[in-house]
């Protein structure tokens, strides 16, 4: 896709978060592997920016949800990548990830959220919102709605991981959770 | 993997990547909540034809905290005339569905028996393997005991080269073996294991209790343990050694335990060579006072509870990359 | 069955030159070389029963003689029979063998190895010649009755313990003097004891792997060593049962060049696997002396080629399924041989080209008719006036080896599922052939 400009898209973002969220000491950012971890990031700095008495270094971690996965015996046995949070106990924790598609990974990812802890609200941010619905969940915080029929695919490449920002549509080889 | 039988079978991607899911498996077991959801469903058997509570339970909770079903079968009387036969208890396993079975068994070979001979299939035939049911060795006779080598190595790598060394092997350490390496297959899982990631391995005993034909493994054999700590090893793991080798008859290995712990114990001044971020390890269980002194065993270097911990995350690494997968 | 009377044209005797053999009544009557192309010999029987066979150019031999059989009757017939040893002895080209004494009862009395001999009369397929025991009850403490032996309808030349070795010197020493008395022999199974607690496999590089229990060489060696010292010392003959090992071979040739009476014997699976066959645990390869490395593998051929180990001998040792689907640990020690022998020869010493077809005789057929004390009717020339023990075997043949399709009633061959060379044709049993076309004749 052209034109997108994901930078952007997260600043819109973080703004509505500080516009939900009056106590920026509470928040927790949770990126979820493997794309949500360098979106967490950029979330955090832009939210510092906007928000200066928000700490990234204090309220940023990643949530690995391999262990918590519906479909582990439906694929190749996936590496279990690393789980690292502050203290989320009644914080406001919000989920980062790139796509949100059916709904599993955050599935996935409440429950490994549950395992560590008890916050006191749990929010969605994704970069990019397919609206396939699977499951009852739905993002709190959308910076790109890209509704796509189940025979497509959407991939978001970033710099950290891919060496460039990028959102591409493609024919989907196989379904894909997200 | 399919199986998990020998760590001379392990590639260093393979090994490097058990350590590394061990790494995140002990991340979770410091959390309040230990247990995670990912092998629901699936069936583990630990099947014992040997008595080993500690090992019995290392794999137990490891297969629980990742909320597989567990069942115990414990068939001692091991010889072939008594009791059940490994085939029969195969054939009674793949009944119940096991997904995968942790052996431990006085027969050398039995762990490679199961996965290899049809058993599990009901075929006699030799050399089919099943396709569902993955084969942990818990230990098999003097041969080996995979996972006792690879919570070594796990256990290793955290101190000596960094406690979030992912991806990284042992290059370059120097590890030294101590003890009854003729009967000890953890000394053989270790050394196929360290060699594959990279470490120095120098295997120390008396000549009757090194097996003739160990000049080719890939270790250094020495019969004088003060010349070895004098190069200044990174690690020492002492070994069990058997009261009942010692003296006594004339199939004894060694003239007396005394002896024994005069030339090969590591005691406190031993201890004392070892460099200072030099580590103790022992698979346990320690005859104190015999391969090992107490000061040695509860000194700040030995890292040898920690291996009991570290036993559980890496089998529950094991049992996730065996098990976790399509199948 | 076919009679008794017939001719075999175009066969090669040892594998040289083609003639057409006729038999009578059991007894080589003529033979004519092909290329003399008189075709017909003089006198035919008019008899309605005499018959022909076009023999294909294939290699005629004297019958084989196992001296190293186990038939496991009485006490373990759910193993193998006297009946069902000789079918697969019969197949395997074999025309006498002895059964080996370490049977329950053991054969270490009169009334045991009469038994087993009019077993062996009565399958009527191979002679078949009990060994007797050394000592009683195979336990190596007290001489056996081996006169009453050697007197009875069995007529017992071959003593052995096999399966344990004599290992007592004193006893040995007596054993081989006492046997001088009716021309015997003792057939040492080579095995020192005490180096061999719990041993399970050749010790070595494999055994330290694997985690097996080692068994020395020098186990081995030293029996041997002490026993043709032994045997020079009391002027008796010594046989040396399996030997597995390039020392053993070192020894014995070294004992012969001083003019000790030991002869030696070697197994085709120990002329043809080595110890690395135990890398995946399957018990079918444990056997006793165990498989050893590639270099005794070698030695083992180069003795045999030059004289130094007089003969080949199955040590056919049939197990049950179940003695064999466990635990290396916990498996029987053993392997079958007597449908297989032929073609691991041919495959590790004839196709090499270490062995050549009139060797093969001398080492499976004539050498160990002598020792056994059977060459006044085993192992004779392919000559006018001799009985027609004889095997044809086509040696182009291949074949894919099948427990299930032999005749022994275990199937614990390590050859399962490889192809060997050379088959078996048929085997005459003075005259009468009692395998035919590759099959046991009817109405045996």
């Amino acid at each position: 896709m052209e034109n997108i400009d994901i930078n952007q898209a997260i600043s819109l973002m973080a703004a509505e978060i500080l516009a939900a969220t009056p106590q920026v000491n509470d928040i927790v950012i949770l990126g979820i592997p493997k794309r949500g971890v360098p979106l967490a990031s950029r979330l955090a700095a832009s939210l510092h920016a906007k928000a200066p008495g928000f700490n990234p270094g204090e309220a940023i971690g990643q949530l690995d949800i391999t262990m918590y996965r519906d479909d582990l015996n439906r694929q190749p046995t996936r590496a279990v990548g690393k789980t690292e949070t502050p203290k989320i106990d009644g914080k406001t924790v919000i989920l980062v990830d790139d796509v949100l598609a059916s709904g599993r990974t955050v599935r996935a990812a409440l429950d490994a959220l549950y395992d560590l802890g008890r916050p006191a609200v749990v929010r969605l941010a994704v970069l990019v919102d397919r609206e396939v619905r699977e499951l009852p969940i739905a993002a709190d915080f959308v910076a790109i709605a890209l509704p796509t029929p189940d025979n497509q695919r959407v991939s978001v490449r970033l710099v950290e991981t891919d060496g460039s920002d990028d959102i591409i549509i493609s024919p989907a080889a196989q379904a894909t959770s997200g | 993997m399919q199986h998990l039988l020998s760590t001379a079978e392990l590639s260093r991607a393979d090994a490097i990547d058990i350590l590394d899911t061990a790494a995140q498996m002990a991340a979770t077991q410091e959390r309040e909540i230990k247990k995670l959801p990912t092998l629901r469903g699936r069936t583990v058997v630990n099947l014992f034809f040997e008595d080993s509570t500690r090992t019995r339970i290392s794999f137990e909770t490891a297969a629980k905290r990742l909320s597989a079903d567990v069942i115990n079968f414990s068939a001692k009387g091991s010889s072939a005339s008594k009791g059940e036969s490994l085939k029969d208890t195969a054939l009674t396993l793949n009944a119940m569905g096991a997904d995968a079975v942790v052996v431990r068994s006085a027969a050398s070979g039995a762990a490679h028996q199961l996965a290899h001979s049809g058993w599990l299939t009901g075929s006699s035939f030799y050399g089919s393997d099943h396709p569902g049911v993955a084969i942990l060795n818990a230990g098999d006779g003097t041969h080996q005991h995979p996972t006792q080598a690879l919570l070594d190595a796990y256990t290793m790598r955290r101190h000596l080269v960094g406690p979030d060394a992912l991806g990284q092997g042992l290059d370059g350490l120097k590890v030294a073996i101590v003890g009854d390496v003729l009967h000890s297959r953890v000394a053989r899982s270790n050394v196929w294991l360290l060699k594959t990631l990279g470490a120095d391995v120098t295997l120390v005993a008396p000549p009757t209790l090194l097996p003739v034909g160990a000049e080719t493994w890939p270790a250094k054999l020495s019969y004088d343990l003060d010349a070895t700590l004098a190069a200044k090893p990174d690690a020492v793991m002492m070994l069990r050694v058997q009261r009942e080798r010692m003296g006594g008859g004339s199939s004894a290995f060694l003239p007396s335990a005394q002896e024994y712990t005069r030339l090969y114990g590591l005691d406190r001044k031993r201890l004392e060579v070892l460099p200072k971020h030099g580590i103790v390890l022992h698979p346990g269980p320690m005859n104190r006072g015999l391969e090992i002194s107490a000061e040695a065993a509860d000194s700040p270097q030995s890292v040898i509870v920690e291996q009991v911990a570290n036993g559980v995350a890496v089998r529950m690494a094991a049992l996730y990359l065996l098990l976790a997968g399509k199948e | 069955m076919r009679s008794n009377s017939f001719r075999l044209a175009n066969v090669r005797p040892y594998g040289v030159e083609p003639v057409d053999i006729t038999v009578t009544n059991g007894v080589i009557s003529n033979i004519t070389p092909v290329s003399q192309e008189t075709g017909h010999p003089g006198e035919l029987p008019s008899d309605d029963e005499f018959w022909e066979l076009d023999g294909k150019d294939h290699i005629l031999l004297p019958g084989f003689v196992d001296l190293h059989t186990h038939l496991r009757e009485p006490g373990r017939e759910d193993a193998e029979t006297v009946l069902s040893g000789s079918k697969a002895a019969a197949l395997g080209g074999y025309t006498a063998v002895f059964a080996m004494a370490n049977t329950n009862p053991v054969a270490d009395t009169a009334g045991v190895v009469e038994q087993v001999w009019r077993l062996g009369q009565n399958a009527a397929l191979v002679d078949v010649h009990p060994v007797g025991a050394v000592t009683v009850g195979l336990r190596g403490e007290q001489l056996a009755e081996l006169g009453a032996m050697a007197n009875s309808r069995a007529k017992v030349r071959v003593f052995s313990d096999d399966g344990h070795c004599v290992s007592d010197s004193v006893v040995m020493r007596r054993a081989l003097e006492y046997v001088k008395a009716f021309d015997g022999v003792i057939a040492q199974h080579a095995q020192e004891p005490s180096l061999t607690v719990g041993a399970q496999m050749n010790e070595g590089v494999v055994s330290s792997e694997l985690g097996l229990a080692g068994w020395p060489a020098v186990a081995e060696e030293s029996i041997i060593a002490r026993d043709v010292l032994l045997a020079e010392h009391v002027g008796s003959c010594l046989h040396v049962l399996h030997v597995s090992t390039r020392g053993s071979v070192e020894i014995i040739r070294w004992a012969k060049q001083r003019g000790i009476n030991v002869t030696a014997e070697v197994t085709p699976h120990h002329l043809a696997l080595t110890d690395e066959s135990a890398r995946g645990y399957n018990p079918i390869f444990k056997v006793n002396p165990p498989l050893r490395t590639a270099d005794d593998v070698r030695a083992l051929r180069e003795g045999l080629a030059d004289g130094t180990i007089d003969t080949v001998g199955t040590d056919h040792a049939p197990h049950p399924v179940e003695d064999k689907d466990c635990e290396w640990a916990y498996a029987a020690f053993g392997m079958t041989g007597l449908e297989t022998a032929l073609s691991v020869v041919v495959k590790t010493m004839v196709e090499p080209g270490l062995l050549t077809w009139a060797d093969v005789a001398r080492v499976m057929s004539v050498t160990p008719a002598r020792i056994g004390r059977i060459s006044h009717e085993q192992g004779r020339p392919i000559a006018v006036g001799e009985p027609a023990n004889l095997v044809l075997v086509d040696p182009d043949a291949k074949r894919m080896i099948d427990p299930r399709a032999q005749a022994t009633a275990s199937s614990n061959t390590p050859f399962v599922g490889t192809e060997l060379p050379g088959k078996v044709v048929a085997t005459f049993l003075r005259g009468t052939p009692v395998v035919f076309d590759g099959v046991l004749s009817a109405t045996s």
